[in-house]
């Protein structure tokens, strides 16, 4: 009568091969996709440039994650409360650590992924004779996919605030919307404007965009992850605080 | 194996779960009984570690669920209220997350994973999803779920709810075939199921233990328990001041020609009754002594109205 061998894993595991034996998961990948794919080359006009430039492509990554990360978070907590199956996970001999950490990085290895996916883009880049620059392309991927996580740490949190995964879908694009946007330099510049600049340097420091920024000049700074993970690590320690009040409430 | 010490449960200001106490020995197939809202889900809730203990704690097989919850949690099997089982997997394939979260893997699990589905008759629909099942068959999903790691302790909480009487006799067969391995709990409200399998029930009302004994012993507490029912030809005459001069007699009820009589407490009433007859050289048509009635001290045990209220 032992314990998993690695409780993570396997709840990971399950909930990873939940999504694809959902026909809702390859929706997503694809409208993802064709989403990530119109915004670099029917917008941005990616192509007629006939650029090498990553930077139009990743440009788009942040604003499709702002619904898209939500539409994935909203069911982790939400559902299995929704249908009862939480008292089953959490009655298993395992720690509610251990199975917040392994929903999490399901759901971040399905937006993992669904990133992987992109790759088509750059690949068409070399495709159409452009030569993009391999080290920005790996800062990119990676600060994307790092962006990816943190939100999606935030619609994890979000889902275990209601039954209603409309609600906790909300929640997580408002909350995501205001991270995203403090940092925005249009917006900044806008603040500034009217308010002092230690406000405006405050509520930056809070934004996701300037260390996502960072990341597609090709500059690879462990602060930017650090920043990223510290807003993980925080996200899911509330996750935590909500779920073990509700037994004890 | 299991022992809980006044275990009190609030939510917010509702007092579900009120100093409860009690141990279940191996062996021990304990009936948890209330009306609906009295607490027992909660109790089993705070047992499985589901919830928390406003205060009081309890310790499965030794392991405190506070101190030591992974290791307790690892000898109880769960049967959730209303059977709770991931729709969007096959019946395999939730089987087998479940026996890898519980660390059986390899042939260990195979061989736990085939017993279970052994005993919840399942054969016939491994490869289903699990939304596609009736109710019946998800209850014995989520059923072999909580037997598939051979615990020591096992709570139930309502095992035979939705189920058709075919089923029902299945579960509690399977129920009592590995009763004598194991301490288990179940709760339920069919009376009769307590009478067919448990050795020991718990009442509980507005979350307080109002009962704990044999299905028996609770029985001889009913007024019914050792009354004489007896059924006299048309031209007898009233016979109710007679039978009220009987030392055990408290209380006659007469319907027409039929005459029931109840102990003070079960015990010589028959014997004084048939004595009586005899020397006034009376012959019933119909003479029979009554068993005592679970539903009848289950009402009275957890209604106020109860203590008062006649007899059906
Ligand atoms: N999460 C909760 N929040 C607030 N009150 C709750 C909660 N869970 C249960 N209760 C209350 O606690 C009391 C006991 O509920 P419980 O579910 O334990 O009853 P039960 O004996 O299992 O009833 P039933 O026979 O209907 O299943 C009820 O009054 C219920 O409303
Ligand atoms: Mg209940």
């Amino acid at each position: 009568m032992d314990t998993a061998a690695c409780p993570v894993k396997t709840v990971f595991k399950r909930e990873l091969r939940s999504y694809f034996d959902s026909p809702i998961a390859y929706v997503f990948l694809v409208v993802f996709l064709m989403l990530t794919g119109f915004l670099t080359f029917s917008v941005s006009r990616l192509y007629e440039k006939g650029s090498a430039d990553p930077w139009p492509f990743f440009f788009w990554h942040p604003w499709v994650y702002l619904i898209f990360v939500p539409a994935v978070s909203m069911r982790l907590w939400a559902e299995e409360r929704r249908t009862g199956t939480l008292e089953l996970l959490l009655t298993l001999p395992f720690t509610l650590t251990q199975a917040i950490i392994g929903k999490f990085l399901a759901a971040w290895a399905f937006l993992g992924i669904a990133l992987g996916l992109t790759l088509t883009v750059p690949l068409s880049m070399v495709l159409l004779g452009g030569h993009p620059d391999a080290g920005v392309l790996l800062s990119g991927y990676l600060g994307s996919f790092g962006l990816a996580g943190a939100l999606l740490a935030i619609g994890t949190w979000t889902s275990t605030l209601s039954r209603n995964q409309v609600v906790s879908f909300v929640l997580a694009v408002m909350l995501s919307v205001f991270l995203l946007l403090a940092g925005w330099p249009p917006i900044t510049d806008l603040l500034a404007r009217v308010a002092p600049p230690l406000a405006v340097r405050i509520i930056s420091a809070f934004s996701f965009m300037p260390h996502y920024d960072s990341c597609l000049r090709g500059v690879l700074d462990l602060r930017d992850f650090a920043y990223f993970a510290s807003v993980i690590v925080f996200m899911l320690t509330a996750t935590h605080i909500v779920l073990e009040n509700r037994k004890s409430a | 194996m299991l022992e809980a010490h006044s275990l009190n449960k609030w939510f917010d200001r509702i007092h579900a779960v009120k100093d409860v106490s009690f141990r279940v020995e191996q062996g021990e197939v304990l009936g948890f009984l209330g009306p609906n809202g009295a607490g027992k889900s909660t109790t089993m809730r705070m047992l499985t570690g589901f919830l928390t203990p406003s205060s009081g704690t309890a310790r499965i097989c030794g392991h405190d669920i506070l101190a030591a919850p992974i290791e307790a949690r690892k000898r109880i099997g769960y049967l959730p209220e209303n059977a709770p089982v991931y729709d969007d997997m096959t019946v395999l394939g939730f089987l087998r997350f479940i026996a890898e979260a519980r660390g059986l893997s390899g042939v260990a699990g195979t061989t736990h994973l085939r017993k279970a589905v052994e005993l919840s008759h399942l054969d016939g629909v491994l490869n289903q999803p699990i939304d596609t099942l009736s109710k019946g068959f998800r209850q014995r999903v989520c059923l072999a779920q909580a037997i598939l790691h051979d615990p020591p302790v096992l709570i139930l909480d309502e095992p035979t709810d939705g189920l058709d009487p075919n089923q029902k006799h299945v579960v509690r067969t399977m129920i009592q075939s590995m009763a004598a391995t194991k301490a288990i709990i179940l709760s339920t409200h069919i009376l009769e199921e307590v009478e067919a399998v448990c050795t020991r029930v718990l009442i509980i009302a507005n979350g307080s233990l109002v009962a704990n004994g044999t299905p028996a012993s609770l029985k001889q507490q009913s007024e019914w328990a050792g009354a004489v029912d007896m059924t006299f030809p048309e031209n007898t005459g009233d016979l109710t001041a007679l039978f009220k001069g009987l030392a055990s007699c408290k209380r006659v009820e007469k319907q027409t020609q039929r005459y029931l009589l109840f102990p003070h407490a079960p015990g010589r009433l028959p014997q004084e009754t048939t004595a009586l007859l005899s020397a006034h050289h009376l012959s019933p048509l119909a003479f029979s002594v009554t068993e005592g009635r679970l539903d009848e001290v289950f009402r009275t045990l957890t209604t106020p109205a109860g203590k008062t209220s006649k007899t059906p």
